[in-house]
């Protein structure tokens, strides 16, 4: 049968809508007002889990399509009105998709699709429904209501009554080509009632004309159910073309509502215990739901417009061509009139191009509504979350990489950040705590904000700890900036910091290396009583940087302007030397260190060449320093290249890229470079501290 | 390619060599790891890396880098004639390929050869050539030193130190 194909890559489309659907339900979900749910955010939730059961029926994942049948039912109650939409209600739904998030989760890695959380939540979902929910209608058969809890609910107007439905079931013979099993479909309906299916085989050709893989048997189906009609087409939505299929009703509700209900008694009440609270586990941090998948959505009118500047492309090629093969001195004005197009269709195709692998940082954010809520809920605090700029858009590499950094500075904020309600209280501050998170474009860059309106960094402590660590000398005077940047020195832990809740595991040090390693920066600035502010500014994307080219010796270098804070061009005498190895120039009453680009790099300089003269600043980890360099060409924006591709990394090098004229320019590691002058000894005593706590 | 030549191996045991000329001697590589050849036209120098790593070039848009064989093997003469090309290769380093180009005084020929034929295991006085060796052949009364591609770039390993500091 069809089933043997390789499904995996159906499977995969599967995973990432389901994937997709859950992020929608948990939107919803958490975006609901209790007591007064939209009706809109419900029907959204529940069309996304009746997406998810049926992709799942569809694939014989029946773990999951039964599983989520129930959640659908209470949710197509709560749409109905006739299910209030409740705190319990809510948590038990938000549990229910990380359930199936667990099972989708098993699935990928080729388990069953089962999950440990799912036996107690099917029983919890089960209690509900047996409750009527207070439903806003007093419903007068509540009785029956009460008896058929696993099932769809009924026509408003008719409530709860048990029908029998009569079902004929005539699929057509190529009906298992398509990938459809009859089967699957009965199981789907025996959820609904008491089912009594009968087979018909007449239309059976003989045993010589058997096509095994032609379907010629038709059922008649008698359901007992108090769904409606449409809950019975509804499983049938997939085959709904290949089938004749006719649904009649006979109004009558008679005994098999008394089997049901009875079946229904066996439900241990011990589950109602649990059903109140909600489960021990839900609090705890969920693991990183790396969805790294290797594909993207991209919309199409980013896809259309990519195809819109081929076009263009073509053209002006053509036209060029016709240049190059009937060349006279008349139309050069034309030749670079075209030369222009091209130059600014190819721009824009890179800029086009680019854009598809920009991914609006919602897909990042969206996480953090559920982890508030959680953790606010945990830590016994009242926390309002604000996300602003979700829309900004982000290459998906630094987004993937910066998850899980985000991540720990929000729970940083809210476990160290914000006080306690009572401690808000007394010091005259809402009880609510704020958490904003924020996303905007600057300039290249991409800053990200975390900022809380909590107690602020403990300066004290953070100087104590850092004594106590030998990172400071006692006594020694330093400005609350620097204070503050202790804390993403390595041997700093925010929990032994700032808190007793320990057991992270991550420091800071982590989320700046992380950052740092994205080729951003992370900054802190806090304000005792009134909050802590962290700063991400992050380039836009991996692939391409604004670069400055600089000539060191005969060679040509890129420096990321990123990092460029300002050139000066100086006499080289006024280059110091300090102990023995390390140089420092004198730049406004501040002492700065000097890397030579040609030392570093082992240039050699020509004879007789004036000496290099021109310090570019650069600043990264919050340290500025000078690289001497010879000649500062111009900025262009370049396309960065892997080295270690096909060679290996290169200290001090975070790439190559390739010049207009086809060579191969160097990319300066300014991390790297600061990491060198701190090995060896070229930073003066206080800039050292500061580049260990940086 | 490297699945390629197993095939041929298994299948008659025969294979193409691309030889070289480095000083007086011959050298051959297995024809199916050489991506193309093309001449000298200077390189980017990528510093702190040994002598014969000359450094990279751009080839159609991928940073390329580029060894002397002539340096590694410490051959007296390295200088840059009409002849001297760069032999692109193909190497595998831990399951990675690589693209690399070595640089050659002289393409030879192409011969075609049995694997049986090759005598493995001989011993160099110079250190750089037994280590990148796969054995001698003689053709037409010529010897040819047949290296291992994948050999010679075994040295690539990503640095662990650099690993350790960034953990």
């Amino acid at each position: 049968m069809s089933m043997d194909l390789d499904l995996t890559e159906i499977y995969e489309v599967f995973f990432e809508e389901s994937a997709e659907g859950l992020e929608v339900m948990e939107t919803g979900l958490l975006g609901l007002d209790l007591g007064a749910a939209d009706l809109e955010i419900i029907n959204n939730i529940f069309r996304a889990a009746h997406s998810i059961k049926g992709g799942a029926g569809t694939f014989g994942f029946l773990g999951i399509s039964g599983f989520t049948h129930g959640v659908e039912t209470i949710l197509d109650q709560m749409r109905d009105g006739e299910r209030e939409v409740t705190e319990d209600a809510v948590q038990l739904l938000l549990e229910s998709v990380d359930c199936i998030g667990g099972m989708i989760e098993h699935l990928k890695n080729g388990e069953p699709d089962d999950s440990p959380a799912r036996e107690p939540l099917d029983i919890r979902i089960k209690k509900m429904l047996e409750n009527s929910g207070g439903a806003t209608e007093s419903a007068p058969a509540s009785g029956a209501e009460d008896a058929v809890p696993a099932s769809d609910c009924a026509d408003s107007g008719d409530d709860e009554i048990v029908k029998a439905w009569n079902i004929s079931f005539k699929p057509s013979p190529d009906i298992l080509h398509s990938g459809n099993d009859p089967l699957t479909i009965f199981k789907e309906l025996a959820l609904l009632g008491e089912m009594d299916v009968t087979a018909d085989t007449e239309q059976l050709p003989g045993f010589q004309d058997l096509d095994p893989e032609e379907l010629h048997i038709t059922w008649n189906i008698a359901l007992k159910s108090a769904s409606d009609q449409q809950a019975i087409e509804e499983c049938f939505t997939w085959v709904i073309e290949q089938c004749e299929l006719e649904i009649e009703c006979e109004e009558t509700a008679d005994a098999p509502a008394a089997t049901v209900a009875a079946a229904e008694g066996n439900t241990p009440p011990a589950a109602a215990d649990k059903a109140a609270k909600p489960a021990a586990g839900s609090a705890k941090p969920k693991k990183k739901a790396s969805s790294e998948s290797s594909s993207i959505r991209v919309g199409i009118d980013k896809v259309d417009s990519l195809l819109n500047l081929v076009g263009e492309l073509v053209i002006t090629q053509s036209m060029l061509k016709r240049f190059g093969e009937f060349y006279n001195p008349e139309v050069i004005d034309e030749l670079r009139d075209g030369l222009i197009q091209l130059e600014r269709h190819t721009r824009e195709l890179q800029e086009s191009a680019m854009q598809i692998r920009m991914l609006p940082i919602n897909s990042s954010f969206s996480r953090f509504p559920r982890l508030v809520r959680d953790l606010s809920n945990t830590l016994g605090k009242k926390i309002n979350l604000v996300v602003s700029g979700e829309h900004t858009e982000v290459d998906k590499t630094v987004l993937e990489k910066l998850s899980d950094p985000l991540v720990h500075l929000v729970r940083n904020s809210l476990d160290h950040g914000i006080e306690m309600p009572d401690v808000r209280a007394e010091n005259g501050k809402d009880e609510t705590g704020t958490l904003h998170l924020s996303a905007a474009h600057e300039g290249g860059n991409v800053v990200i904000k975390v900022e809380d309106d909590g107690a602020g960094l403990n300066r004290e402590r953070i100087l104590q700890k850092a004594v106590e660590k030998g990172l400071v000398s006692p006594g020694e005077n330093l400005s609350d900036e620097r204070v503050d940047n202790l804390i993403f020195h390595p041997g700093f832990s925010t929990a032994e910091v700032v808190s007793d809740v320990s057991g992270r595991g991550v420091g800071m040090d982590v989320v700046r290396r992380n950052i740092i390693d994205l080729g951003g920066q992370i900054r802190v600035q806090s304000f005792p009583g009134k909050g802590t502010s962290l700063r991400i500014s992050l380039p836009l994307t991996l692939a391409i940087l604004d670069g400055q080219l600089v000539r060191v010796g005969g060679e040509i270098y890129v420096i990321s302007l990123l990092s460029i804070v300002e050139t000066v061009q100086i006499h080289p005498d006024q280059i110091k030397t300090i102990s023995g190895s390390g140089e420092v120039y004198l730049l406004r009453d501040r002492y700065i260190p000097v890397a030579r680009a040609a030392d570093e790099f082992g240039v050699m300089q020509e004879e007789g060449a004036r000496p290099a003269d021109l310090l570019v600043i650069v600043e990264t980890e919050n340290i500025r320093f000078g690289v001497l360099v010879n000649e500062l060409l111009e900025q262009q924006q370049i396309v960065i290249k892997s080295i270690e591709k096909n060679y290996k990394k290169v200290d001090g090098l975070t790439g190559a890229t390739i010049l207009g004229d086809g060579r191969v320019a160097l990319i300066l590691d300014i991390p790297g470079l600061l990491q060198n002058l701190k090995n060896n000894g070229s930073l003066p005593h206080e800039e050292v501290e500061l580049a260990d706590a940086a | 390619m490297s699945t390629n030549t197993e095939n041929a191996d298994n299948m008659d045991n025969s294979g193409e060599f691309l030889t070289f000329i480095l000083g007086n001697e011959e050298y051959g590589v297995d024809i199916l790891s050489v991506q193309g050849i093309q001449g000298w036209n200077g390189v980017t120098r990528i510093p702190d890396t040994p002598d014969y790593m000359l450094g990279v070039i751009n080839l159609r848009g991928a940073i390329v880098p580029i060894i002397d064989l002539r340096v590694k093997f410490n051959l007296k003469t390295a200088e840059f004639h009409s002849t001297t090309v760069v032999i692109v290769v193909r190497a595998e380093l831990e399951g990675k390929e690589h693209v690399l180009g070595v640089v050659v005084d002289a393409v030879s020929e192409v011969y075609k050869f049995d694997h049986g034929a090759i005598q493995t295991n001989p011993e160099f006085a110079n250190q750089q050539v037994r280590d990148v060796v796969k054995g001698l052949i003689s053709i037409e009364e010529k010897m040819v030193i047949i290296l291992d591609i994948d050999l010679l770039i075994s040295d690539w390993v990503p640095d662990l130190d650099a690993l350790d500091e960034a953990a």
